[in-house]
């Protein structure tokens, strides 16, 4: 029953979504998904480089953030000593309580002026690369990265830690009763969670496509596919709160909400893709490590 | 004995007349420009201080929002920072009249270390900086302009708003009067295609970034530059001279341009002729219908925008807005005085 409300919910707004930007689906058709030009003058609009900047900076942010968060699940789970536990527990959950809006005041007064101390000091043969070209501005796809890096951490540690938590202790007593380290045990443990860690990893992207407003307060709003860590990019999410407001133009409105049913469209393809990769690998007929070595002992 | 009986009566009648009072208590509701919110909402304060049975609620939602309520006529009055298009008035169900309240301006604001003295701009010289034409500080013709003054051999950041806004057309509406290219390229609108630069989410921010980015070049409302200490910049005018944004200066511009005002007052300001106009300004508009579906409440708007355009402009000042020329505001009372009201 309540299932099934979910399901009407979804569905809803699919419908809506492609109701409301039926004009612009009709006149752009896939030259939406396309075009690079974002241009509300002229009446152009192409989702390209927002999609781009959405996937690139939510990439980047899991690239920085999920080795930070299994790290302090695994200490938080595994090695910490109880009394740690507890305050550390509470403090990754806090960063999960602050506002994006305060995260993005910090990002604009503290995170971007560091940002630009480093791209300004950046070494003369690292400038020579793709990734590391453009204006030492300070707000760009790298600062946007960080900070979305540390509002996902929370999510995915939390998840992660309860993951591990749920391992059955007699995994790492048989572990260690067979002579293996305490690392040996922590990655034994972890191999058994994996389809827990990677559906961490996925709330944690998930959050990190739809964040809105610390990600445009510090990515630089300029509509650009790019893979330059210097220069500013744009967002799905992001130009949506900043054009909807004062689209006069019909044909502008309803490019935005075409920009909303994309997002909503690539979140889908996302969960689609990491539920088919959690199911590939929990599916039961899959060789396992103890199988293979079984079978090439024989 | 007969004393206490009075001051009976007394409160009883003043019972009776405040629940009348409160009887009678009518909203009226409107919505659209953020820009002018500030002085909008000292406005409905006060009137509601003198009529205290008439409570305006207004929402800043954004002008495009408001153009839209007020034409489902979901809103008594709109507000927007922009004049309405042919085919926006073509879609509404009546006869929408503009009434500019106030003026606003629109200053270039700049952090270049070292550099202490007042810089001077130009229409097409803003222009190509924000086309990214000119890219250096020390560019020969920023050089022409500023005489005397050394600037540094330092890339220019370009900072731009990123949301839509009335800040964002009063200035590429001047920069599209004076550069063929820019119109060309970029055009005029709340949100425009921008060639080069960052963009950062309202004036707030595009001051604090300004504030913080060496060598950096933006644009913002005059009160978010003084509130900051950040540094603005002069811009010519379309008679040669080089003017310093302020309330006197703006309404100056505003009045040289009534020769040429529309019936509609559909009009914009930017680049106007005299001597002592500042070029980078506009007008905001309240937008009423001419033949509204409830009289009632038609005739309250009409008295307050009556008050907004006479009493109410000694406020504009204080607020960070230039009051509108006397000349204007007589056209607009004649304007007002056809709305079909009871």
């Amino acid at each position: 029953m309540f299932a099934l409300f979910l399901i009407a919910t979804v569905g809803a707004i699919a419908y809506e979504l492609g109701r409301q930007s039926s004009l612009s689906i009709q006149k752009f058709g896939w030259q939406f998904w396309q075009t690079d030009i974002w241009d509300p003058v002229a009446a152009e609009f192409g989702a390209r480089p927002l999609i781009w900047g959405t996937l690139y900076s939510s990439v980047l942010a899991l690239l920085i953030s999920t080795p930070i968060a299994l790290g302090i699940a695994i200490f938080i789970a595994e090695l910490a000593p109880q009394w740690v536990r507890k305050p550390l527990v509470f403090l990754t959950e806090l960063l999960a309580a602050i506002p994006s809006i305060v995260y993005g005041l910090w990002g604009i007064f503290v995170l971007v002026p560091l940002v630009r101390q480093f791209e300004l000091n950046t070494p003369e043969w690292l400038k020579s690369l793709p990734l590391f070209k453009g204006p030492p501005v300070g707000v760009g796809m790298l600062s946007a990265a960080i900070i979305l890096s540390i509002m996902v951490i929370p999510f995915t540690s939390s998840v992660a830690r309860e993951v591990l938590k749920a391992v059955p202790q007699a995994q790492r007593e048989g572990a260690f009763a067979l002579g293996a380290t305490r690392w040996e045990a922590i990655r034994m443990a972890l191999f058994y969670a994996r389809t827990g860690i990677v559906g961490a990893v996925m709330l944690g992207f998930g959050r990190a496509l739809g964040e809105t407003m610390a990600v445009t307060m510090v990515i630089g709003n300029n509509a650009q596919i790019t893979t330059s860590l210097y220069a500013p990019q744009y967002t799905m999410a992001a130009v949506i709160a900043n054009e909807f407001a004062e689209a006069a133009d019909n044909i502008h409105l309803s490019a935005l909400v075409e920009i909303g049913l994309v997002l909503f469209v690539v979140t889908l393809i996302i969960n689609t893709l990491s539920r088919l990769l959690i199911w590939s690998m929990a599916r039961p007929g899959r060789p396992s490590f103890l199988r293979a070595t079984l079978k090439r002992a024989a | 004995m007969n004393r206490a009986r009075t001051s009976f009566t007394l409160a009883l009648s003043v019972t009776v007349l405040s629940a009348a009072v409160a009887a009678q208590k009518v909203t009226i509701t409107g919505a659209g420009a953020t820009f002018p919110y500030p002085i909008y909402s000292k406005w409905f304060s006060d009137y509601n201080k003198q009529h205290p049975n008439v409570e305006i609620n207004y929402q800043s939602i954004g002008s495009g929002g408001g153009v839209k309520q007020l034409t489902s006529q979901t809103v008594i009055f709109g507000a927007s920072d922009y004049p309405l298009t042919p085919e926006q008035l073509q879609a509404a169900p009546g006869k929408i009249l503009h009434f500019p309240t106030v003026l606003g301006a629109v200053v270039p604001i700049y952090n270049i270390p070292g550099v202490a003295a007042e810089l001077k701009f130009t229409g097409p010289l803003l222009a190509d900086i924000f086309l990214g034409t000119i890219t250096k500080w020390n560019d020969s013709r920023i050089a022409k302009v500023n005489e005397g003054v050394t600037l540094p051999n330092m890339d220019i950041t370009v900072v731009h708003r990123s949301d839509g806004s009335g800040t964002t057309y009063i200035f590429v509406d001047f920069l599209a009067k004076l550069s063929p290219e820019w119109k060309k390229r970029v055009g005029v609108a709340g949100s425009v295609n921008w060639p080069v630069g960052v963009g950062a989410k309202g004036n707030e921010a595009v001051a604090g970034m300004v504030k913080q980015t060496p060598g950096s070049l933006g644009y913002t409302e005059p009160a978010y530059a003084t509130a900051n200490k950040i540094a603005f910049g002069t811009v010519q005018n379309s008679a040669g001279k080089f003017i310093k944004a302020s309330a006197a200066s703006v309404t100056a511009a505003a009045a040289a341009a009534v020769k040429q005002m529309p019936a509609d007052f559909r009009v914009s300001i930017t680049n106007p002729p005299g001597e002592a106009s500042y070029p980078v300004a506009s007008f905001t508009w309240l937008l009423l219908y001419q033949d509204p579906k409830d009289k009632a409440l038609a005739k309250i708007m009409v008295d307050f925008t009556k008050w907004a355009l006479t009493e109410g402009q000694k406020y504009a000042a204080d607020l960070g807005y230039a009051p509108l020329p006397k000349e204007v505001v007589d056209l607009e009372l004649k304007s007002l005085a056809t709305i079909k009201a009871q």
